[in-house]
C-alpha cells in the first residue's frame, strides 16, 4: 500500500517535472536547426514560475467555466498520465482505468479547453474551438483504432498488462507490422493532439492560423501557467505512451530500486529522442492548410485500421 | 526537406554576428530595472503600434531572426496583451489608436512595464504638432523605459532589453 502511494507520487512528480523540459528541448532543437542559439532548455520553467506570480486579468463576460477550465484540463491530463507506465510496467493506478479511459481523459481536457475558448465570446477563441473540434473528432477514431491494434496483440486493454507483457516478450507475434502501423498512426495523432507542426504551430503569432493558441488567447497569469503546463503534460503523456507501449524494453518489471533507476533512465532517453524527432519534423515541414489537416489525419486513421486488419491476417 | 537540415547543420549558429551597438543614449532607470525584476529570466513582449511608420516594427522583427535571436535571453513576443509582461509601444499616439493603447494597457496583467520604442513614441518625433496625434505615449500610459532612435537599430533595442533584464550579450562580446 505504502509502496503504491510512493510509486504513484514519484510517477506524478516525474511527469510534472520533465514536461517543461521536453518543450524546452523541442524549442532548442528547432532553434539550432534555424541557425539560432535559442533559449535554454530550462526556459519553460522560468516562464511558468513567472506566470504563477502574475495577477490574472479576467474578462467580465466570462462565466465560471473560464476559471474552472484550467484546473479541469490540468487534472484530467495528469490523471491520464498516471495510467501510462513510466518507469515501472505495473502502475499502481492501473485498476482505475484502461487505455480507453486514457483516451477519454485526454478528450475531457480538450472538451473543457474548447468550452473555455468559447466562453469569453471573442472571435478568435470561437474560431480556435471550432478548429480544435475538427481536429479532435478526427484524431479520436485514429487514436482508438491504433490503441485497439495494440490491445488485440496483447490480449488486454489494460496499459500496464500490455507494457508488462511486451517488456517480458510474452505473447509477441513474430510480425511487427500491426505495431509499426499503429506506431505511425499514433505519432501523427500525437502531433495533432499536442498541437505541433504540421497540424498547428505552437510558436505562431498569427491569430488566423492558430488552433490551440487561439483558445488560450484570453488567459493570463496562473490560469495561463496551468494551461501551458497541462499542454506540456499532454505532450509528455503521449510521448510516454509511444515510448513505453511500442518499445518498453528497459522498464522495471518489479519494484526493485536498481531496476527502477534503470527504468527511469531508459525512459528519459526514449522520450528525449522522440522530442528531438518532433523538433526536426517541425523544421522540415510547413504547417498544413487547415483543409489538408483532415487528409493527414485520414492517413493516420487508415494506418491504424491497416494495423488492425494485419493483426487478423497474420494470425490466421 | 533534408536539404534544409543539411544546410542548417553546415552553416552552424549565426547568432551574434552583428556590429556592436554603442552605449545606450539613455541609460535604464534604476526604478524601471527594479520593476522588471520578476522578468529577468522570462520577458514576454506585446507590440502595440499606435500609428508608427512601421520602421520600428521592422527592427523589432529583426530581433527574432537568427542573427539577433532575442529568444536566447528569454525574450519572446506574444499574440495577446494578456500573455505579456511588457508593452512595446511604437509611433506617436494617433487619435484613433489612443483607446486601443489604453485598452491594451488595461488588459496586460500586473506587474507590467511599458517600453516606448523610437523617437515618435517618446516625443512624437516628425509628427509633433499634427492634428491627428494626441501626444507621446507617456501622456496616456506610464512609460518605464525609453529606447530613442529613428528607428533604433536592433542591436540597440536588444542592448536596452538585456540591460533591463540584467544580462550581458556574451556571444556578441566574444564574437567581435
Amino acid at each position: 500500500m505504502i509502496l503504491a502511494l510512493v510509486l504513484t507520487a514519484a510517477h506524478a512528480m516525474i511527469l510534472l517535472a520533465i514536461s517543461p523540459l521536453l518543450v524546452g528541448l523541442i524549442r532548442k532543437v528547432k532553434a539550432r536547426l534555424q541557425l539560432r542559439q535559442g533559449a535554454s532548455v530550462f526556459q519553460p520553467y522560468a516562464d511558468l514560475v513567472k506566470l504563477f506570480r502574475k495577477e490574472p486579468v479576467i474578462s467580465t463576460t466570462t462565466s465560471w467555466i473560464f476559471t474552472a477550465a484550467p484546473f479541469v484540463v490540468f487534472s484530467s491530463t495528469l490523471a491520464a498520465g498516471l495510467l501510462v507506465p513510466v518507469f515501472i510496467s505495473h502502475v499502481p493506478l492501473s485498476f482505475a482505468g484502461n487505455i480507453i479511459a486514457l483516451v477519454y481523459l485526454l478528450a475531457l481536457g480538450t472538451f473543457f479547453l474548447m468550452l473555455a475558448g468559447l466562453d469569453a465570446g471573442s472571435a478568435f477563441g470561437g474560431m480556435g474551438s471550432s478548429r480544435e473540434a475538427i481536429v479532435a473528432s478526427l484524431t479520436e477514431p485514429a487514436m482508438m483504432l491504433s490503441v485497439f491494434a495494440i490491445a488485440l496483440t496483447a490480449g488486454s486493454t489494460n496499459l500496464s498488462t500490455v507494457v508488462h507483457q511486451t517488456a517480458l516478450l510474452q505473447g509477441i507475434v513474430t510480425d511487427p507490422a500491426p505495431h509499426l502501423m499503429a506506431f505511425a498512426a499514433l505519432f501523427i495523432v500525437t502531433l495533432a493532439e499536442a498541437g505541433r507542426v504540421p497540424i498547428d504551430n505552437p510558436a505562431t503569432h498569427l491569430e488566423l492560423t492558430m488552433i490551440h493558441e487561439a483558445m488560450i488567447l484570453e488567459y493570463s497569469g496562473r490560469y495561463l501557467a496551468l494551461i501551458e503546463w497541462a499542454s506540456a503534460l499532454k505532450l509528455t503523456v503521449l510521448l510516454s505512451l509511444m515510448a513505453n507501449v511500442f518499445a518498453p524494453w528497459g522498464i522495471a518489471t518489479t519494484p526493485e530500486p536498481a531496476g527502477l533507476g534503470i527504468g527511469l533512465l531508459v525512459y528519459l532517453v526514449k522520450v528525449a529522442g522522440l522530442a528531438v524527432a518532433i523538433g526536426v519534423i517541425e523544421c522540415m515541414f510547413a504547417k498544413l492548410r487547415l483543409f489538408r489537416v483532415t487528409d493527414l489525419l485520414g492517413v493516420a486513421f487508415i494506418l491504424a485500421l491497416l494495423g488492425l486488419v494485419f493483426f487478423y491476417i497474420l494470425r490466421s | 526537406m533534408f536539404r534544409i537540415i543539411k544546410k542548417s547543420l553546415k552553416t552552424g549558429v549565426v547568432t551574434g554576428r552583428y556590429p556592436q551597438s554603442a552605449a545606450l543614449q539613455e541609460s535604464i532607470d534604476p526604478a524601471a530595472a527594479e520593476k522588471a525584476k520578476p522578468f529577468r529570466q522570462s520577458l514576454v513582449i506585446r507590440e502595440v503600434d499606435t500609428g508608427s511608420c512601421n520602421a520600428c516594427e521592422m527592427e523589432m522583427n529583426a530581433l527574432m531572426n537568427p542573427v539577433y535571436d532575442a529568444e536566447r535571453f528569454g525574450i519572446r513576443i506574444a499574440a495577446s496583451p494578456r500573455h505579456a509582461d511588457a508593452l512595446v509601444v511604437t509611433g506617436p499616439v494617433t487619435v484613433n489608436m489612443e483607446r486601443a493603447l489604453k485598452d491594451a494597457y488595461k488588459q496586460t496583467p500586473d506587474p507590467k512595464i511599458v517600453i516606448a520604442l523610437g523617437d515618435c513614441a517618446i516625443t512624437c518625433g516628425l509628427f509633433k504638432g499634427s492634428y491627428a496625434v494626441t501626444g507621446p505615449v507617456d501622456r496616456h500610459v506610464p512609460v518605464d523605459v525609453r529606447i530613442p532612435g529613428c528607428p533604433p537599430r536592433p542591436a540597440e533595442i536588444l542592448k536596452a532589453l538585456t540591460e533591463l533584464c540584467g544580462k550581458h550579450d556574451r556571444r556578441q562580446a566574444a564574437g567581435s
